[in-house]
């Protein structure tokens, strides 16, 4: 049976959004917190899987950021300085 | 821009293009800023509009609006892993008096910041407001980088995170268990494939509303909206749960696009956009202050949602909440005094309209609805008691009454299932 549902990978996803990236990141994150985090839940709750770890290290990017809030109200350590991008900049919904 | 405005409203959405409107109908000076490029570009939900607050400002708005589809039912979806039981609602009521439609936002809320203009507004796009003036307690305008914009009274209409209502003192920090996340796809097909395949005439939409297995048993559930020419399909989740059950958000779309029966319903459609916000899930008890000196504070960011279980309401309460902002308002330029004292009538207009009233009938809803299960157990129990009523296998059948009891076991206590279904009356 043919794909009737393709399986998109979030980097797919991500590339079908318009984006208008500023060079300045709207979202900073304070890594010496996040060493001592164990649950992470920053991994869990971004719907643009922008959060990631690499060798046991926590990386994050702020192109693709969907803006929604998510990662701002789940970290607990306060490690997620959040604001959004400046104006024009950041994601450009054609549909919303 | 030294100019002092009547108001200052921060975000386009729809309580704030509303609120700009009523305002500027009635001949007050009034600036709307908006972040995004253009209205509604960093705005998602489902997107299902009750009609009637825009109705009345609006008369028959649809004919001129961008809208998507006249809703003419609601499918409420019982999921389990492979199966499901549904009761779907239908009526040619809707037909004869439209009561909602399927938009989508960055075209509708393009629209509805237009009316404003029209209206005598003044739309600035492309800006950020960062912060608010204070001067002896009271917001006496807005900042904009570099720029500050007196105003006499400012409307915070910047959505679920309100950093304008945080900065001016009005709420505290936000909490994971009031909060979900919606993450939502647009997923086009011809116009003619979805009326085909949803039994609708021209211009007819349905609504979908999952709950069960779409969620994989956390608190939230699932959407499937008609659009024209495209479904919106998304999941709702609230943060506490994926935080404790540490499933990825992203990959929960794709485990309820993969469900047998969900599957079907978009079948050869293709992704063309991928959204998400925050929803204010905890409505009466998440409220920050509505107002204080020189400020107001209106739909999401005032937590002004409604989740009845049957219905996901928003953009009814943003649109009515706006109006009736911009009422207080009015009243407060004609005595030319922008005290809370006077703002506080816009307290009283909220009480008197569905707004307060809504939230405060519903108010044991956020809480029963935290009972994991509905997510989980009953979606399952439902679906497994169907199926055994329907199976034939040589076997001798038992009461209807009998296997719901042989299903529980095990499972769910009476008491329990009778308590919740108890508390289910008082809440929803």
């Amino acid at each position: 049976m043919s794909e009737d549902v393709k399986v998109l990978s979030i980097e797919a996803k991500l590339g079908l959004d318009v984006f208008d990236v500023d060079k300045e990141p709207h979202i900073t994150v304070d890594f010496s917190i996040c060493e001592t985090c164990e649950q992470k839940h920053c991994l869990y709750v971004c719907p643009a899987k922008l959060y990631q770890l690499e060798d046991g290290k926590l990386t994050y990017n702020y192109e693709g950021c969907l803006e929604c809030g998510s990662c701002l109200i789940a970290c607990d350590k306060k490690a997620v300085k959040w604001n959004y991008p400046r104006g024009g900049f950041g994601v450009q919904y054609r549909f919303g | 821009m030294s100019e002092k405005f009547d108001a200052v409203v921060v975000g386009a959405g729809p309580a704030g293009s509303t609120a700009a409107y009523v305002m500027a109908k009635a001949g007050l000076n009034v600036v709307l800023i908006e972040r995004g490029k253009y209205a509604g570009s960093k705005n998602m939900s489902g997107a299902q509009l009750f009609s009637a607050p825009l109705e009345k400002i609006i008369p028959h708005f649809w004919n001129e609006a961008p809208v998507e589809r006249r809703v003419i039912g609601n499918r409420i979806v019982l999921l389990s892993e492979k199966s499901y039981v549904a009761i779907d609602f239908r009526t040619d009521e809707f037909n004869k008096h439209p009561n909602s439609f399927t938009v989508l936002r960055a075209k509708f809320d393009q629209w509805l910041a237009k009316k404003a203009e029209e209206a005598g507004a003044m739309v600035i796009t492309n800006y950020r407001v960062d912060d608010v003036i204070k001067e002896n307690g009271k917001v006496t305008g807005v900042v904009v980088g570099s720029d500050k914009i007196p105003a006499n009274v400012v409307i915070a209409a910047d959505g679920a995170l309100s950093f304008i209502a945080e900065k001016a003192g009005l709420r505290g920090p936000l909490h994971d268990r009031q909060f979900a996340v919606g993450v939502k796809e647009i997923i086009e097909l011809p116009k003619e494939v979805i009326e085909e395949r949803f039994n609708l005439d021209e211009d007819e939409g349905n609504t979908f509303h999952f709950v069960g297995d779409c969620t994989m048993g956390m608190q939230g559930g699932a959407i499937l909206y008609t659009n024209k020419e495209s479904l919106s399909l998304g999941i709702v989740v609230l943060i506490r749960d994926l935080k404790e059950r540490q499933i990825q958000v992203a990959d929960v779309v794709e485990h309820f696009k993969r469900h047998p029966f969900v599957k079907r319903l978009i079948k050869k459609g293709n992704t063309i956009e991928y959204s998400a916000h925050i929803i204010p899930e905890s409505g009466i008890h998440m409220m920050p202050r509505l107002y204080s000196d020189g400020i107001l504070v209106v739909g999401d960011a005032a937590g002004f949602t409604l989740n009845s279980g049957f219905l996901q309401r928003g953009m009814d309460f943003a649109i009515e909440s706006g109006a009736l902002a911009a009422e207080a308002v009015i009243e407060a330029h004609k005595k030319n005094d922008y005290s809370a004292s006077t703002l506080s009538i816009y307290k009283r207009y909220l009480e008197e309209s569905f707004v307060l009233s809504d939230l405060k009938t519903f108010q044991k809803a956020p809480l029963f609805m935290e009972n994991k299960r509905i997510y989980g157990l009953y979606p399952q129990l439902v679906c497994d008691v169907f199926e055994k009523i329907m199976k034939i296998d040589g076997t001798p059948k038992q009461l209807t009454y009998k296997i719901l009891r042989n299903t529980m076991k095990g499972k769910v206590s009476l008491l329990t299932l009778i308590k919740d279904g108890l508390g289910g009356k008082g809440a929803l």
